[in-house]
Parts: structure tokens; C-alpha cells; sequence
């Protein structure tokens, strides 16, 4: 279960033009060998494409973090909630757009599910 | 016959019986100690619990405040995000993960790990260099809070998932194994005393039988010297032999006895 995060050092991010383009100042952009560890999700794209994208950085053995925005993470919910693995963290960020909503969070939702009984 | 319910499969031996009680007590002490190190990573939990809910409305604020500055530098230079993302060749912001032992489980714990320099050359950004770089600033401490808060929530997931198997453990051996156990020990005890019961008893059989043995020889012996004596005395004395029939009668030896087992 906690094995080999030492090489997990990188952070990948789902996420609309403006958050990416944000996080991507910070410096957290990876190319590699044409590999990008973020993607750029607007109107047109395919929720078949965000879902292998979700599946990829899920997979990959570099990503120690995964950030999507959340309402991109709304239409590949039940996915999301599938996943319960430690490792890469999976992060719900706000946008600029969509503001932030903890009730419909899949961590928060735990937290609350937890504090309640 | 008491120890009814699940029980293990042993012979009801004196060395079992040592064997069982060692193995309760092993499993006693084994419930303590699963008992404390649940109690412990609950303390634990439920800090993290308490800081991973701040620290999500805290990325709420810090989000916001990183998309009005980007929103700054769209103001103040156009739209640069096609530049930025065809600038990005290797991350220069990483993350380190080093670990922290709970009560052996091992928690994970990310940490910033920058490279210093700016590899993004950003030429050809001529207006705005500012606020480019104060929005670079404000989305790294960003990051910085969202790397903080990824950090917690994985060393939720795995307590989370440590303290389920935790309880598990701690409620079978409760619930299953310390009173199978205590079954066991029981039914040692019941079988053992059941022995020791036919065991009394034969004991005392045999003493019985010895006495009535002993009784008979005596009597025998007693009626010999009599015979002998009458002899002696050239049959004057004829009552003697009549007892000496008698006794010759009622020989245990000669009448088969029905409860003799031996």
C-alpha cells in the first residue's frame, strides 16, 4: 500500500484553461517525451477523454498528487468516488468559475459521514 | 457438560489445558495492546480529521485569491495561457514525500520541493512582467497550501483504512477467539474432572474388593488351623469341620461375581 512513494514526486492536474494555466506558473508543468502530466478541459471536451486522463495519472507511477477541478470532477463523479487509494492523492480544487462546494467533495463527504455517527 | 460452543480441537490433556491457558493469555495481551493502538490512531484520526476540514475551506480562499491575480495578468498582458503551456518541458515544482511513523503504521507527508531559477523563460512576455510574476508567487503558495492539504488527506485514507483493519482484529479476538478459547479451557477442565471422578471411584472398588479378599483369606486361614487343630485332636471336635464347610461354601474365588471388571 505505501510502497515505492519515494519516486512519486510529481503533481498532475485536470482542470479548465485558467487553472491550468495558473498552476503551470507556479511550475509544475512535466513534459516527457510528449507526456503531459495536465489536462486542458473546456465545453467541447469528451467526458471519455477526461475519464482516461483520470485513469492515467491514476496509473502512473510518478504522480504523488492529482488535482481536478471540481466541477470536472462532477461529470466523472461516480469514478472519482470509486477511488480509494492513498496513492496518488486526488485533490478537488475550486475554479475560478465553479466555486468551491464542500458537500459535494468525496473526502468531505467521508469526513462528514464520520463526524456524524 | 459445560464448555459447549466452539471450541478447538484437542485432547483434554493436562499439557493442553497449560498450552490453552498460555495461548488465552497471549491472546489477552494481544487485545490490550490492538486495544491501545486503535485508541491511539483514533487520537490521531480525528485530529487529522478536524485539520483536513480547515484546511479545505482554507484552499477555497487561497484559490480564489490565485484566480483574481491570474486574472490581473490576463488584464495587463492578454491571454497567455497557450504560451504557457507549450513553455512547460519539466517540473520545477516537485513534492518529497517523507514519512512519519504512528504507532507503526507509516503516514506519508509531502513536502515542496522547488527548484530554484525560473525555468520558464518567459520572453516575449514584454508588458506585465509583474503581475506575472506576483501571480507565479501567489499560485506556488497555492500549491504549497493544496501539497499541505494532499498530505493530510492521504494520511486519512490510510488511517482511515489501518484503524477498519485495527478493528477487525481487535473484535475477533474479542468476540471469537478468547471465548473459544475459554471454551476450550473449560471443557479440559470438565473432562479432567470427569476422570478424576471414575478415577476415585475405581479406587475405591478395588479397595473394597481387597477388603472382602483379605476378609476371606482370614476367615480361610482361621479354618485351616482348626482343621489342623481338630486333627490333632483325633476328631473329637466335629463342630469344627462343619464351620470349616461352611467357610469352604461361600469362597469368592470358587462363585463367578458379576461386577467384576478386572
Amino acid at each position: 500500500m505505501t510502497t515505492a512513494f519515494k519516486e512519486r514526486n510529481l503533481l498532475a492536474v485536470i482542470g479548465d484553461e485558467d487553472t491550468i494555466t495558473g498552476l503551470l506558473l507556479a511550475g509544475i508543468g512535466h513534459v516527457e517525451r510528449g507526456k503531459k502530466n495536465f489536462l486542458v478541459v473546456d465545453s467541447k471536451t469528451q467526458v471519455s477523454a477526461i475519464e482516461a486522463a483520470f485513469q492515467e495519472y491514476t496509473e502512473r507511477k510518478d504522480i504523488a498528487i492529482l488535482l481536478i477541478n471540481q466541477h470536472i470532477a462532477e461529470k466523472i463523479r461516480p469514478t472519482v468516488d470509486k477511488y480509494q487509494q492513498a496513492f496518488p492523492a486526488l485533490l478537488e480544487i475550486p475554479s475560478k468559475d465553479h466555486p468551491y462546494d464542500p458537500a459535494k467533495d468525496s473526502i468531505l463527504k467521508r469526513v462528514q459521514k464520520l463526524f456524524g455517527d | 457438560m459445560s464448555g459447549t460452543g466452539a471450541r478447538e480441537n484437542v485432547f483434554p490433556t493436562r499439557m493442553a489445558l497449560t498450552n490453552i491457558k498460555l495461548r488465552l493469555k497471549g491472546a489477552q495481551t494481544g487485545h490490550s495492546l490492538l486495544a491501545k493502538k486503535r485508541d491511539a490512531l483514533t487520537t490521531r484520526f480525528r485530529a487529522i480529521l478536524r485539520k483536513v476540514d480547515e484546511a479545505k475551506r482554507k484552499m477555497g480562499r487561497v484559490m480564489q485569491l490565485a484566480s483574481f491575480s491570474l486574472a490581473e495578468v490576463t488584464y495587463a498582458t492578454g491571454d497567455i495561457s497557450y504560451l504557457v503551456q507549450e513553455q512547460a518541458k519539466s517540473a520545477s515544482f516537485r513534492v518529497k514525500a517523507k514519512q512519519e511513523n504512528v504507532s507503526g503504521v507509516v503516514l506519508p507527508a509531502f513536502e515542496v520541493d522547488r527548484v530554484p531559477g525560473s525555468d520558464f523563460n518567459l520572453t516575449g512576455l514584454g508588458r506585465g512582467g509583474q503581475q506575472v510574476l506576483r501571480s507565479k508567487e501567489v499560485y506556488a503558495k497555492a500549491v504549497e497550501t493544496l501539497v499541505e492539504l494532499a498530505s493530510l488527506q492521504t494520511a486519512f485514507m490510510i488511517l482511515d483504512e489501518v484503524i477498519r483493519a485495527t478493528n477487525r482484529r481487535v473484535n475477533a479476538i474479542e468476540h471469537v477467539v478468547i471465548p473459544r478459547l475459554e471454551n476450550t479451557i473449560k471443557y479440559i477442565n470438565s473432562e479432567l474432572d470427569e476422570m478424576d471422578r471414575e478415577e476415585f471411584f475405581r479406587l475405591k472398588k478395588i479397595q473394597g474388593k481387597k477388603k472382602r479378599d483379605a476378609g476371606k483369606a482370614d476367615a480361610e486361614k482361621e479354618a485351616q488351623d482348626a482343621r489342623n487343630y481338630a486333627q490333632q485332636g483325633a476328631g473329637t471336635v466335629p463342630q469344627a469341620e462343619e464351620v470349616a464347610e461352611t467357610g469352604e461354601s461361600s469362597d469368592l474365588l470358587g462363585t463367578k461375581d458379576e461386577d467384576v471388571i478386572f
